[in-house]
């Protein structure tokens, strides 16, 4: 055997592209970001609430939360070809960490939320319960409890190597087993109701517009911290790292690199991210329940990631939202349509426009500068068929 | 939820003497039906992913089709018996036909990526159930079971045996051995088995790989009609009865690992026995938790799934 040291992998693969780095210097580079940054900024935090009424910027902050759940599919799968279909089940931890803790605080102290005595016939409160009633233990619980639950899981499967499409059905298989346990213990977590009917937030009346435009602006500024986060991660050399194991996980193994920590990093901190959406999607919308994080719901998050672009920074923030809306404004009137369209979203943009509407963006660059340069949006490089893995 | 209950049921708080036994091999039996439905509904997706590494999420309503099309041809055919006979081979095609469909149009542009697909069927799959809406809608419908299926056997020592468990355990029986005997027989059988074990090998040989996928997933499809007339025996029928089926049988192939059925019916049937025990020492939620753990647990110890072929590619 003399032809050892040849590894399968490379031979197939076609010729490694060089590392893509910005053609301008990085002063500039940081420089629009900066500038894309503070535009958002204006966007979300002055036109918004002007142009937008009561209603509308309450619905704005529903989507915006699940625009944060996009940011972190859009960093684990987009970037680290991690296809997650169980992202509910982290945005279901940090809402229900955040509405246990609401409930308990709409009690008062000593007292048991009121569902608990319709259909529990508790008489004192669960244990797994009392720690909520601390806002020093529930607030950091729910970014933390999702990112435990991930990291314990990522590591159990990363490390053997699991991956691919027996990945996706075991995060979906996660979030098909949390929805059939929340239900099953309807007792402690009011099963298919969830926690509903949400009134304070830190002592804030929720029914109160005043307190209401208050969650949004949090909404919008967690939001943007997110994304100023993702784009740290991606432009960083663990970005790099990521998006090398997303295209050739093998020749990064031999390169001396681990991927599973690699893959680990980017699924504990997408599910933080999800996690914090759940806990500030609870005073938005006044409720958490198994509907909202179950199978389909996980799977929905992916959409609007696909649509925008799953490995831009901004494509899965946009692409979330503009599918949230388009339900809200479909679903309402035609529901059927909506399923169809939806259907037919998923099937014309996954098959046809794997890089999202954001390529689109990327062609029509290119054709501006006449010269074809590696754009960062459409990176997006189908990979080899994957052997019996 | 789903295949669940069937048989001899005591409450697990009875005292435990002499029904002991008796309680066992009714759990017993009534996790071994739970694998047959598994299986029914595996077998398929087995065949699909282990040959050409797609997850189809589109099987589910593969299966609402083959429900449909009992319930279809009962209307036509009034006497419960024949149509279900009939509808056996009629579903079966009918399944078929829409799998070979969807590979034709969709799913052979994206053989190169095994992840996309499964979020393309899985938009293939909301649109056919929103056609069964908007076709039979929305409200489940229930077919009428022959005669000779509705009742119940009773075996020495107290233990009754629902008869559509039994049927339903025979017709899984029955499509494992006509599935491995086509598989070893027939010259389609050994294309098939061709491409799985080096699909660019068997290119060079001059196997028409494009076809052999289309006819795999013939078959595939085919048997998920079949898992859905025998659903028509446990339950109603309705636009998302394949969605609750569907991940569990995809935990089965995973675990099974892909290439061979034999790992395909021992962890249906595994499972199907876990779930039934742990239903009944705990609830239903918690025996779905603790098998969801018990798979990753599996996968630990072995990631591939209990069997696999050799093959000399990196995984």
């Amino acid at each position: 055997m003399t032809t050892v040291a040849r590894d399968p992998v490379t031979a197939a693969d076609p010729a490694p592209a060089p590392p893509t780095r910005p053609a301008a210097g990085p002063s500039r580079h940081r420089y629009r970001a900066a500038v894309g940054f503070a535009f958002g900024a204006a966007l979300l935090f002055a036109v918004a609430p002007l142009v937008l009424s009561d209603f509308r910027l309450s619905l704005l902050a529903k989507y915006l939360c699940v625009a944060m759940v996009a940011v972190g599919i859009g960093l684990a799968w987009g970037r680290g070809g991690m296809l997650t279909l169980g992202q509910g089940v982290f945005f279901g931890l940090g809402g229900y960490a955040m509405a246990m803790h609401l409930k308990l605080a709409d009690a008062g102290p000593g007292n048991m939320p009121d569902f608990m005595m319709l259909y529990g016939q508790l008489d004192e409160l669960p244990l797994w319960w009392r720690p909520f009633a601390s806002p020093w233990f529930a607030l950091p619980a729910t970014v933390l409890l999702p990112m435990a639950v991930a990291f314990v899981l990522g590591s159990l499967v990363f490390r053997r190597r699991v991956r691919g499409a027996y990945f996706a059905i075991l995060s979906q298989a996660l979030a098909a087993a949390m929805v059939i346990l929340l239900i099953g213990q309807q007792g402690t977590t009011g099963g298919t109701n969830g926690l509903t009917d949400i009134q304070g937030f830190f002592g804030y009346d929720l029914d109160d517009p005043v307190n209401q435009r208050m969650v949004y602006f949090i909404i919008a500024g967690t939001l943007l911290a997110l994304l100023a986060l993702a784009r740290h991660l991606m432009q960083s050399r663990y970005g790099e790292l990521l998006v090398a194991v997303r295209d050739s996980e093998e020749r990064v193994r031999f390169l001396g690199y681990d991927p599973a920590t690699v893959k680990l990093v980017a699924y504990v901190v997408a599910a933080g991210m999800a996690g914090l959406a759940g806990a500030l999607f609870v005073p938005a919308v006044g409720i958490i329940s198994p509907a909202l994080i179950g199978i389909v719901p996980s799977i929905e998050f992916v959409i609007g990631v696909a649509i925008g672009g799953r490995a831009t920074l901004l494509g899965p923030v946009l692409g979330a939202v503009a599918v949230a809306w388009a339900r809200t404004a479909l679903s309402e009137r035609f529901p059927g349509t909506w399923t169809y369209l939806q259907g037919l979203l998923f099937v014309v943009v996954v098959a046809f426009l794997p890089g999202g509407l954001a390529s689109l963006i990327g062609l029509a660059r290119r054709r501006d500068d006449g010269e074809p340069r590696p754009s960062r949006l459409g990176r997006f490089r189908p990979r080899r068929r994957e052997g019996a893995a | 939820m789903g295949p669940g209950g069937a048989t001899a049921r005591a409450h697990p708080h009875q005292q435990f003497g002499v029904r002991t036994v008796t309680v066992l091999i009714g759990q017993l039996f009534t996790g071994v039906s739970i694998g047959a439905v598994l299986l029914l509904i595996a077998l398929g997706l087995a065949l699909t992913f282990g040959q050409m590494g797609v997850i189809n999420m589109a099987h589910g309503e593969f299966i609402m089709a083959g429900a449909y099309t009992t319930y279809v041809l009962q209307q036509v055919i009034t006497a419960a018996g024949w149509s279900l006979l009939i509808a056996l081979p009629v579903a079966f095609v009918v399944a078929g036909a829409m799998g070979v469909l969807l590979e034709f149009l969709l799913i052979r542009r994206l053989y190169a990526r095994p992840l996309d697909t499964l979020l393309v069927t899985w938009g293939v799959s909301l649109i056919l159930q929103q056609l069964a809406r908007d076709i039979f809608g929305s409200p489940n419908v229930q077919t009428r079971a022959p005669e000779l299926l509705t009742g119940n056997i009773a075996l020495p020592g107290g233990i009754t045996v629902a008869n559509n468990r039994l049927f339903i355990l025979a017709l899984a029986g029955g499509a494992v051995v006509a599935l491995t005997l086509a598989l070893r027989v027939t010259p389609l059988g050994r294309r098939i088995r061709a491409v799985v074990q080096n699909r660019d090998l068997a290119a060079v040989s001059g196997i028409p790989t494009a076809r052999v996928d289309r006819m795999t997933f013939f078959i595939g499809s085919g048997l998920a009609g079949i898992a859905g007339v025998a659903l028509t025996l446990l339950g109603p029928i309705g636009p998302t009865m394949g969605t609750n089926l569907i991940i569990d049988a995809f935990l089965v192939v995973v675990v099974g690992g892909i290439g061979q059925l034999k790992g395909t019916v021992i962890v249906a049937f595994a499972l199907g026995v876990l779930q039934a025990t742990g239903e009944y020492l705990t609830t239903l939620s918690v025996a779905k938790v603790m098998v969801f753990i018990a798979i990753v647990a599996f996968l630990q110890w072995r990631p591939q799934g209990l069997f696999t072929l050799r093959t000399r590619s990196l995984a």
